[in-house]
């Protein structure tokens, strides 16, 4: 017999064994999807999760997409460990890209070694207005942070394919929806010859260090654990509730926006269409799987940035549709979060015997 | 300028068309959250639905099955979000997320081989009463069965929550689960059930989609309408006539571009397509800055998790 008992306590080590528990149950799952659709299993994840990664370019690749990735779920980790459900990452990475993306065009004729910071800061201030928008809604109207925020990704989008079609689109760019290409100073410079890798990633890790400080060596966050636990218990002790609300998503808009510029000063030096595949979304999934701990948060979007490139990997090899890494990066958050039932509950087997 | 009455009427009647995938999914969705549950997985539901919906007729040639196959898929589909929600206990938005981003990449995967491939005609009603009178019979006639169901949908579905007893549960279980689990109410049991309508209604609108609106199967052909359907449960403030008034705007809205852009007025069609969205937002503020509105509109327990300690 079954019987399922609730834990005293949730366990520790389960806590950090889950992830990888349910990215182990992915690739069981991958397989199984990949066998009734006719491919060879182990060969199709192989096209997956190895070929991609197996060379320099292609490291560099891993780490040129898990760089806003990480960035963005370190932002993210702030609003949900303070329970704040801010799901619009997208649109502050969109809308951090278009302020620096505009920042960076008055600059476009013109050289210098302070253009690059100003392009950098504007980003961030740019997703942390567009972060202050759910932020001031919930704070003072009482209004769902989760929907607002939602919808605020739809209108980025918008303004954004606005801006490059019409009065941002290069004047000597044929009509076509992009703007004008920076200048060289308003780029994020590349680490190495030949390799996409630009210097975003010391943004990210920046990220990591400063969040790590945050949580575990201040009062800050010893608050922001405090209310994430129980709201009454934060609002007993004192702590200024709305201001933490807009302080967190600050934090997670500045991380979106400063994504959204490495996303258009790195590789690419002019804002288009797409800045941005649905990072702000997939990065959920990142804070998810790393457990909201900088740390973790590392490895896991090193873990879900494999889904973007083995998708496309798969595409070219396999003629597998590149939809699949959404596939892989659904299923991920399934199994987490479906696994995270053992952290509360124990499943004892009972014997029969008397 | 002389304008054809006809055309008038044309032009509602193609408002009417694609406001039917929002009514339908809008609708689904407002039976579950009704019932406490935040579901974010109705673009995914939808997704699933059209390519199970455009598959099934390309595969068995039967329009009844490939419908009812969509709707079967989107109860599927959802019924991992009801297991992962409700049993095991997890977070709405999060696995709503999951069941969206999911859905989006396995409809791709299985559409693969559907792509390109020319769909079938639906058949319509009251075809013969369509020149009978201006204006009128083109916006009531000649359309197909599941538009005139969505069109009649937020009336059963308003009649369902106000005079049924189960309507009356789902209500109960919605705003209070606690009480109502104290009356002896099953309320895993009815969440469950909400949800995996919710799914029914979110196939049935995504097999709309590819087998009548457009027909065809393109991969992420729903295009952000789940998005849409999710804020439209908000701006209706979970009434479902309301829906029906919010879904000929948003889809009135989107049809209007097009006319807007052929007769040459110029606001960006962007900021058009931004409207709802913002529109909803602001609905959104309007009701939530009235505690005492939010309290009369809102399911109280919406996006909560509900564990009963055995």
């Amino acid at each position: 017999m079954i019987k399922i008992v609730k834990r005293d306590q949730p366990s520790k080590v389960i806590f950090f064994f889950t992830p990888v528990l349910a990215i182990f149950l992915t690739l069981v799952a991958g397989g199984l999807i990949f066998l009734i659709l006719g491919f060879k299993p182990f060969e199709a994840l192989k096209f997956f999760f190895i070929v991609p990664i197996a060379d320099k370019y292609g490291f560099s690749e891993l780490l040129l997409k898990a760089t806003p990735l990480c960035l963005i779920a370190i932002g993210l980790s702030f609003c949900f460990k303070s329970n704040n459900w801010n799901i619009g990452a997208e649109g502050q990475l969109t809308f951090g890209a278009i302020v620096s993306g505009g920042v960076a065009l008055l600059f476009y004729d013109q050289e210098g070694f302070y253009i690059l910071p100003i392009v950098i800061l504007a980003g961030a201030i740019g997703g942390m207005l567009y972060a202050s928008i759910p932020a001031i809604l919930k704070t003072y109207f009482n209004t769902n942070e989760i929907l607002v925020s939602l919808m605020l990704v739809y209108v980025s989008k918008l303004i954004l394919d606005y801006l490059v079609v019409g009065p941002w689109s290069n004047p000597e760019g044929f009509n076509f929806p992009e703007t004008r290409q920076f200048s060289d100073s308003a780029r994020l410079p590349l680490l190495f010859e030949g390799l996409r890798i630009h210097a975003g990633i010391f943004l990210a890790l920046a990220a990591v260090v400063i969040s790590w400080f945050v949580f575990y060596k201040t009062y800050l966050g010893f608050q922001m654990k405090v209310s994430g636990f129980s709201l009454k218990t934060a609002k007993y002790a004192g702590y200024k509730g709305k201001k933490m609300i807009i302080l967190v998503f600050l934090i997670s808009g500045a991380c979106a926006g400063l994504a959204g510029v490495g996303e258009i000063t790195g590789p690419i030096g002019q804002l288009h269409r797409e800045v941005s595949p649905d990072y702000g979304f997939t990065a959920i999934i990142v804070a998810f799987l790393g457990r909201l701990h900088p740390v973790g948060i590392i490895f896991a979007s090193l873990v879900v940035a494999i889904t973007y490139l083995g998708a496309e990997t798969a595409q070219i090899f396999m003629q597998i549709p590149k939809y699949t890494g959404q596939v892989f990066q659904g299923m991920i958050l399934f199994f987490l979060l479906a696994s995270d039932y053992l952290l509360f509950f124990k499943i004892k087997f009972i014997g029969t015997k008397k | 300028m002389i304008v054809d009455i006809n055309f008038i009427g044309l032009i509602i009647a193609s408002i009417m068309a694609s406001a039917v995938p929002l009514i339908l999914a809008s609708c689904g969705e407002l039976i579950t959250e009704r019932s406490g549950v935040l579901n974010l997985g109705v673009e995914g539901m939808m997704i699933i639905g059209a390519i199970s919906g455009f598959a099934l007729m390309t595969v068995t040639g039967s329009l009844i099955i490939a419908v009812f196959g969509a709707m079967l898929a989107g109860v599927l589909i959802s019924t991992i979000f009801a297991f992962l929600t409700q049993t095991l206990i997890t977070n709405h938005v999060a696995t709503g997320l999951a069941l969206t981003i999911f859905g989006i990449g396995i409809s791709a995967m299985i559409g693969k081989n559907f792509v390109g491939i020319p769909g079938k005609e639906f058949p319509v009603l009251f075809e013969g009463l369509k020149d009978t009178m201006p204006l009128i019979s083109p916006i009531l006639f000649g359309h197909s069965i599941v538009f005139y169901f969505a069109f009649a949908l937020p009336f059963i579905t308003s009649y369902f929550l106000k005079k049924t007893k189960i309507g009356l549960i789902v209500r109960a279980v919605g705003d209070s689960p606690e009480s109502a689990s104290n009356q002896g109410i099953n309320v895993r049991l009815v969440r469950y059930a909400c949800i995996l309508y919710g799914g029914a209604m979110c196939g049935l609108a995504g097999a709309y989609l590819s087998m009548i609106y457009t027909p065809q199967w393109i991969e992420n052909m729903t295009g952000g309408r789940g998005w849409i359907a999710l804020a439209l449960v908000v701006f209706s403030t979970w009434n479902p006539i309301k829906i029906l008034i919010g879904a000929m705007i948003f889809g009135g809205l989107t049809i209007i571009q097009f006319h807007m852009q052929a007769i040459g007025v110029r606001i960006p069609v962007q900021f058009l397509t931004a409207l709802p969205y913002i529109v909803t937002i602001i609905v959104l503020v309007v009701i939530s800055r009235d505690s005492r509105k939010i309290r009369l509109s809102t399911p109280s327990s919406l996006g909560k998790s509900f564990h009963k300690d055995n």
